[in-house]
């Protein structure tokens, strides 16, 4: 059995950013390893929804990172970027592309903080413009069910 | 395509209307009851034609309701063009809280290895 540590909270902080706000119950060094390591990374960064295939981390400042999923519907969905800084343990910031839409690049900061053994792990993922993220938002809202999740899958994918 | 989509105007998208922090601040005093616009002037510290630009906005999307009362004009809040953007918040959430519950398991793993580790 796991230990539930709570959901993840997502806030809107200003027109261009997102705030994903999660705690683990585990050391910091810990988490950082299951965030950063390609075998274990394939173990959690698809969800339900779908099987992660290719997890590349050349982590450090320059390195380049890429993760494949194929979705549940049968797609593939992949995004690669660029590691800007990487403070291990602490902090990584790093690009990121969901190569579907290759121009819209979101810069990412992962933030882990430990505290009585556990971490939190803040995600703020920076958008170059409010157009791109109100894009994401309301496309969303538009269309069928279906359609309407085939986009929350596609929005909740690209903002990694 | 999701970024095709036709970018709303201010006026009529209330997402947008709400991305200006000044508004956002109306809401949340207006979020307790209703109130008339030199309530807002006063606790925001705005110019008063400033206070009633964005009351207009806020108005144009449906965000603010106005009615009057006496020579006042009271303003309050309806949340109801806010349910989109919070239904999608929560679809977001929901799918980074599947992927966190996946590391919960590994996480659990790591410890548990790194436990034995200790003990060798």
């Amino acid at each position: 059995m796991t230990t539930t540590s709570g959901s993840a909270v997502v806030t809107l902080p200003t027109d261009t950013q997102i705030l994903i706000t999660r705690e683990f119950d585990a050391p910091r060094h810990l988490v950082f390893k299951a965030w950063t390591t390609p075998e274990l990374i394939k173990r959690w960064w698809a969800g339900d929804r779908g099987e992660v295939t290719t997890a590349e981390v050349d982590l450090r400042v320059g390195g380049t990172w890429r993760y494949v999923m194929t979705a549940n519907g049968g797609f593939e969905v992949a995004f690669h970027g660029e590691y800007r800084e990487v403070v291990p343990n602490e902090r990584v910031v790093s690009s990121e592309v969901f190569e579907a839409f290759p121009d819209a690049e979101a810069v990412v900061t992962y933030t882990f903080t430990e505290r009585d053994g556990r971490t939190t792990l803040t995600i703020l993922v920076q958008h170059p413009n409010q157009e791109t993220r109100d894009a994401h938002i309301n496309s969303g809202m538009e269309g069928g069910m279906n359609e309407a999740m085939d986009h929350l899958e596609q929005v909740a994918l690209s903002l990694r | 395509m999701i970024l095709v989509v036709a970018r709303a105007a201010t006026t009529t998208d209330a997402f947008n209307a709400v991305a200006e922090p000044r508004r956002r601040q109306i809401l949340d005093v207006l979020s307790d009851g209703e109130h008339p616009v030199n309530d807002l002037v006063a606790l925001l510290d705005l110019a008063q034609p400033l206070v009633s630009k964005h009351l207009r906005v806020l108005r144009e999307v449906g965000l603010v309701e106005v009615r009057d009362e006496g020579r006042q004009r009271m303003y309050r809040v309806n949340g109801r063009p806010l349910k989109p953007i919070h239904d999608w918040v929560k679809n977001y959430e929901e799918s980074w809280s599947q992927r966190f519950d996946r590391l919960d398991v590994v996480l659990e793993e790591l410890k548990e290895t790194e436990g034995r580790d200790d003990n060798d």
